[in-house]
């Protein structure tokens, strides 16, 4: 699936949810689903800063594509992680670069993107956009 | 007479506000307290009818301005029972308070002196001396915790010595909601000769401090977490002290005569206050006080207890529920965990709920080291909480930690 469909697959799945409190046990649940990054990739260099809670996040590139793979301390940060890395993960850097993010005010994690507040899904999705920046270089 | 907690509740109009949809409950006083009406009104009122600068206007509305700023001293004087008002100096906090010691210190200590601080110190209580140590070589000795969250009195007695000359200690911790026994502090220091500054920002919103009984050389405090307006707080400093000091920042007010030879400064407490002052937060701060005064420490003292005793009882009820902090005396602070649950998780799914409580390190990144963890959900009730919020607050929590776990 390219960014748009998975997109498009999330926001289908968040949008049979009536309340804040259904969104939030599917993050949670996701959360507990995510691929954990190598523990020997959970050292500083990966830490993403601006959040409460340790949060890393690893890419390396397969072929042409970027695989992401993250981990917290927080599930709730790691469920906003797990997210992202259906959208983001196994892209060309090219695609992730070009990708819009309409999709998180769709699926009402918008006020998690507020740069003050402290869960780090702003600087996650930064980071993204930097590997990719940085391996299309290459 | 009886502690209407409705009607007080009444006072402040923030607490009919909703947030995500539930009435707000705010259990994060130790951050900074809510306003009472009498406060904000206060403040409208200058910038209505009397806003104009102190001390240089000869014309009416001047005068009205720098009678009611003298006058917020004053009411700071007689709360803290300070001998002379001008030894209450106006700052911008408790911060601000610390920053101007540390400076006024910085010529009087050399390499050989040293400065006790404990380690439930907030950050603002740390920092400005490490800066202090990195410029006259000063030593700093941490008097370290007990499990309990108490100060170890001992290694304190044993850390003092002729080469001690100042011991910083905040009268309540904010991590914790620990009393520490400053009074034995104070005298103990003294006895060696060491001048003490006690932290009162965590405290003053529950204790009355009489800062001549406790005969303490410096003490520090900031309106905001007393229900007065945020970047006004005081610095008391002994006369003797506060003379031997420079003065921190340059500028107008501070200052009786300038060349450009030599400008001579102001006595006190002027010379520790160059610029246009916080007028408006000072008027707050005062009525803030009367406020609380009205309704008295002693019944804001024995209800807030209740709350806490009420509120423990429940918590721990909560499987996995782990309390920092079990002093003998302590504030109305809960700090907590529950089993494996980051407390970020925790204060996010409570705030969906409309409850505001802390999380994270609280600014006291060594007490946290202490405990080995990485946080703690921190809870902090004042007067204008209620029993009903606290079991809204306990069912929440309960949903919380079943959708976490
Ligand atoms: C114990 C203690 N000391 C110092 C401070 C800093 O106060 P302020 O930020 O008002 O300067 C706080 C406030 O969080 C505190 O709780």
């Amino acid at each position: 699936m390219n960014i748009i469909e998975v997109q498009n697959e999330i926001v289908e799945e968040f949008s049979l949810f009536e309340d804040w409190m259904q969104r939030y046990e599917y993050m949670i649940e996701l959360g507990k689903s995510i691929e954990l990054i190598d523990p020997s990739n959970k050292v500083d260099s990966n830490l993403i800063k601006g959040c409460q809670s340790k949060l890393w996040l690893h890419a390396e590139l397969n072929d042409d594509k970027l695989i992401f793979k993250a981990d917290s301390e927080a599930i709730i940060t790691k469920g906003i992680a797990a997210v992202l890395l259906r959208v983001f993960s196994n892209q060309t850097p090219k695609n992730i670069i070009e990708a819009n993010l309409e999709f998180i005010d769709k699926i009402g994690l918008k006020e998690h993107l507020s740069p003050t507040r402290a869960n780090g899904l702003l600087s996650m999705i930064k980071q993204i956009k930097y590997y990719a920046l940085a391996f299309n270089k290459n | 007479m009886a502690f209407d907690v409705n009607k007080i509740r009444e006072d402040f109009p923030i607490l009919k506000r909703k947030v995500n949809g539930y009435p707000l409950v705010y259990f994060d006083n130790a951050a900074t307290s809510q306003k009472p009406s009498k406060v904000i009104d206060s403040i409208v009122d200058y910038y209505s009818n009397y806003n104009s600068n102190i001390h240089r206007g000869v014309h009416s509305i001047s005068q009205e301005a720098t009678d009611a700023y003298e006058d917020a001293r004053k009411k700071i004087q007689e709360h803290f029972n300070v001998k002379d008002s001008n030894e209450i100096i106006l700052t911008s906090g408790t911060t601000h308070s610390i920053n101007l010691v540390a400076n006024g210190f910085t010529n009087l200590l050399s390499k050989d002196d040293e400065i006790l601080i404990s380690e439930l110190e907030h950050h603002s209580n740390i920092v400005p001396w490490q800066m202090m140590c990195e410029k006259n070589g000063a030593k700093i000795k941490v008097i370290p915790l007990t499990s309990k969250g108490e100060l170890n009195y001992d290694s304190f007695l044993n850390l003092l010595s002729k080469k001690t000359k100042l011991v910083f200690v905040n009268h309540v911790s904010n991590a914790l909601g620990t009393i520490n026994p400053i009074k034995s502090i104070i005298s103990k220091a003294h006895e060696f000769g060491a001048a003490v500054l006690i932290d009162g920002a965590q405290a003053s919103s529950h204790i009355k401090a009489d800062l001549q009984e406790l005969n303490v050389d410096f003490y520090t405090t900031s309106a905001h977490k007393l229900c007065g307006p945020t970047g006004i707080g005081m610095l008391f400093g002994k006369k003797e002290w506060l003379n031997k000091m420079p003065p921190y920042q340059g500028g107008g007010e501070m200052i009786s005569e300038v060349t450009f030879e030599k400008t001579t400064y102001a006595g006190l407490p002027h010379k520790f206050e160059a610029g246009t002052p916080n007028i408006v937060g000072a008027i707050g701060f005062g009525m803030a006080l009367d406020y609380l005064n009205n309704l008295g420490f002693d019944s804001i003292e024995f209800y807030e207890t209740e709350l806490l005793n009420y509120a423990t009882n429940k918590l721990k009820e909560i499987p996995g529920f782990k309390m920092y902090g079990e002093a003998k005396h302590k504030t109305s602070v809960i700090s907590f965990n529950i089993g494996e649950l980051h407390s970020y998780d925790i204060g996010t799914i409570l705030d969906k709920f409309g409850i505001a409580v802390r999380t994270g390190q609280h600014c006291a990144q060594p007490v946290m080291d202490y405990f080995g963890i990485s946080g703690t959900v921190r809870a902090s009730f004042s007067f204008y909480n209620t029993k009903e919020e606290i079991d809204y607050f306990c069912k929440s929590l309960e949903r919380a930690v079943a959708m976490l776990s």
